[in-house]
């Protein structure tokens, strides 16, 4: 029977990624034109807000991959704990820089958000504060994989600072409650009808999200096939070396 | 109790040094290491001693009867001769630093701060460090380093000692000790063609 | 392991960067504060809290590369390593005996140092509580970091930059509790939060930061 673990082999995960890359990106294209022309240009603008209400479009979804992406993370590290998959390593080094942008965009469409509406580009409330620290985290785990030369060990090690990491960014989080209540909104998304923004901005955004999954998942690929390449070149020159 | 090596392979950043390593060591018998520069005999001591795990195969017994000595001696300069030893007498649960000070000549050094010591002295102090491990197996990775012939004499010595109580030594050394010792030539263990770990980059090559 | 705790206190002794060099460290920083902000009472009474704590994190950081760095260059921890000692107690041992040389030895000198800030009396006892509660945290956190960066060359900054995001709960409690207590406020619960961090990393981060060892000595 066919296992889900045979794609951890490189060389079926490049096959497989090869053939998926272009149909995801193609499909983040589309999602991401229709998802923000439709934002930006066909929804009316909020009664308080204004058309400043439409860097939702970009915010929100950039917000919701600064986390998944750790998240993505954290599985990854774990499969290369536990199971010791390569190619699960070298997508946990390859999502580390997308998440880490994406952190970055949900921080400057936060101010150019925050400066209208709370006349204010930056304001230590806990959402942008957690997300300066999650920023941080990243800084941290990307610079430790380029100190370490050994290939496994840094995998190694830098897994075990994504499982620790990520306690300390949750404990981050609530901590930062505790410290400053805050000017933000409360979730512009859940799964309780009730407290989501009018449908009218809802759909667009779902599209707009949908083609931030999806590029986050084409870049993640593309980034994976070249650490692969990357180590395959590696290996190659090693080989001729020693023999 | 002997020593049993089966069947070990040893790699070290990615390629695989040495396979099929397999040899015995009885009790009361040293066994000298012997091998080219760069052949893979410190990286063989330290899967020997547990600090790096082997590719393949087993050592037997494992490293809690192993008492691993290498280039560095793990001397703290501010710490006189006499609280280095102790303090590794006491971490390895034995016995009293005296009879190891003497078997060095480091009595008179005792109560002298262990960066007043000269490189030989330290080696001295560090291959002193053995005898209070209390330990049957001692793996040592060149201690005759820096050692002139008077000292090397006491190591020797103290390697007889070591080895009529029932312990024995695994030694990779270039110096005749003038001990009864088997000697075993590693060259022969290295790969017939070169190759990398498997578990490394195997699958991207 | 008591061997151990022992030497590694008389080392930090006879080196002069055990107690000394962090609460050198902290003074200074405590007496810059003040020429950079102005030495309005009313500013530095506010902002005493944060700064003291802030003092302390950055005098308990600049001592971690020495948790293991040293007994790995000299080949110590290696024979550690090989020792009949686990390595979490390794792990452990050497962070209380970071906490003795630093993190106790902070809280005491913030006493002496927190009317230099205008703290108000009220705040004295709650910053005494909260530092020790909170710098075990800060030691744990910081052998972890160490052991991270053990075999780098430049591990120095790396460790900085590992280290302090995982400091920011420890910072938010502590400074949390003493900013109440100095507005008479009620601070237990950041000071009991704050004691639950440093029960959680002392219980867990030891099994981390050995995995991690094991891994950089290999």
């Amino acid at each position: 029977m066919a296992s889900l673990w045979e794609y951890a082999n490189p060389r079926k995960f490049m096959a497989l990624s090869g053939g998926l890359l272009p149909w995801v990106s193609a499909g983040a294209a589309l999602c991401l034109v229709v998802g923000l022309v439709w934002g930006f240009f066909f929804t009316p603008d909020d009664y308080r807000q204004g058309s400043t209400v439409k860097i939702i479009y970009l915010h929100v979804p950039s917000a919701l991959m600064a986390i998944n992406a750790w998240f993505m993370m954290l599985v990854a590290s774990l499969i290369w704990l536990i199971r010791r998959h390569h190619v699960s390593a070298l997508a946990a080094k390859a999502a580390a820089p997308v998440g880490a942008v994406m952190t970055l965009i949900a921080l400057v469409t936060g101010a150019f958000w925050g400066q209208p509406m709370w006349g204010t580009w930056w304001a230590w409330d806990p959402r942008l504060t957690s997300f300066l620290i999650l920023f941080l985290f990243y800084l941290g785990y990307m610079a430790l994989w380029s100190a370490i030369e050994n290939d496994d060990t840094a995998a190694d090690l830098t897994s075990v600072l994504c499982l620790v990491g990520t306690v300390f960014a949750v404990l981050s989080r609530y901590a930062v409650n505790f410290w400053n209540q805050g000017l933000h909104q409360g979730a512009s998304l859940s799964l309780d009808k009730e407290e989501n923004v009018a449908d009218i901005f809802y759909f667009p955004l779902l599209v707009a999200i949908a083609g931030f999954v999806l590029l986050f998942v084409a870049l993640v690929l593309l980034r994976t096939r070249t650490e692969i390449r990357l180590r395959r070149m590696r290996a190659l020159v090693m080989r001729e070396q020693i023999s | 109790m002997d020593l049993k090596v089966s069947d070990l392979s040893v790699a070290r950043g990615g390629r695989t040094l040495l396979e099929t390593v397999g040899f015995r060591v009885a009790a009361g018998r040293a066994l000298a290491l012997r091998g080219p520069n760069g052949i893979g005999k410190t990286s063989l001591l330290r899967v020997l001693a547990g600090l790096q795990p082997p590719r393949t195969g087993r050592v037997d017994p494992g490293p809690d009867a192993i008492a691993y000595a290498a280039h560095a001696d793990g001397i703290k300069p501010s710490l006189t001769v006499a609280e280095n030893l102790r303090f590794w007498a006491r971490v390895f649960g034995g016995p009293d630093i005296s009879t190891a000070l003497e078997a060095y000549a480091l009595a008179p050094l005792a109560s002298r701060p262990a960066a007043y010591l000269s490189a030989g002295q330290k080696r001295r102090l560090g291959l002193a460090r053995l005898l209070v491990t209390n330990r049957p197996v001692w793996v040592l990775d060149e201690p005759t380093v820096s050692l002139d012939r008077d000292a090397v004499a006491l190591f020797a010595e103290s390697v007889r000692q070591h080895l009529s109580q029932g312990g024995l030594a695994v030694i990779a050394t270039h110096v005749d000790l003038g001990l009864d010792a088997e000697t075993l030539d590693i060259t022969p263990f290295r790969p017939a063609r070169p190759r990398i770990d498997p578990g490394f980059d195997e699958a991207f090559a | 392991m008591i061997a151990l705790l022992l030497r590694d206190l008389r080392l930090a002794v006879r080196a002069g960067g055990g107690f000394g060099l962090a609460i050198a460290f902290f003074l200074i920083v405590v007496t810059l504060v003040p020429l950079g902000v102005g030495p309005a009472s009313g500013l530095l009474e506010e902002i005493a809290p944060g700064i003291l704590w802030i003092a302390a994190l950055l005098a308990s950081l600049l001592s971690l590369d020495r948790i293991f760095a040293l007994d790995f260059d000299d080949g110590s921890l290696d024979l550690l390593a090989t020792a009949p000692l686990p390595l979490e107690g390794l792990v452990a041992i050497k962070a209380l005996a970071h906490w003795i040389t630093t993190g106790l030895a902070l809280s005491l000198a913030a006493l002496l140092l927190a009317p230099l800030l205008a703290l108000p009396a009220s705040a004295y006892l709650w910053l005494l509580l909260s530092l020790l509660l909170g710098t075990p945290a800060l030691s744990m956190i910081g052998a972890f970091g160490a052991a991270l960066t053990v075999g780098l060359r430049r591990g120095g900054l790396l460790l900085s930059l590992l280290v302090l995001p995982f400091y920011v709960p420890v910072l938010i409690l502590g400074a949390e509790t003493v900013r109440r207590g100095a507005q008479g406020l009620d601070p237990t619960t950041p000071l009991l939060l704050l004691a639950a961090l440093s029960c959680g990393t002392i219980a867990l981060l030891p099994f981390a930061s050995a995995a991690v060892l094991r891994i950089n000595l290999r």
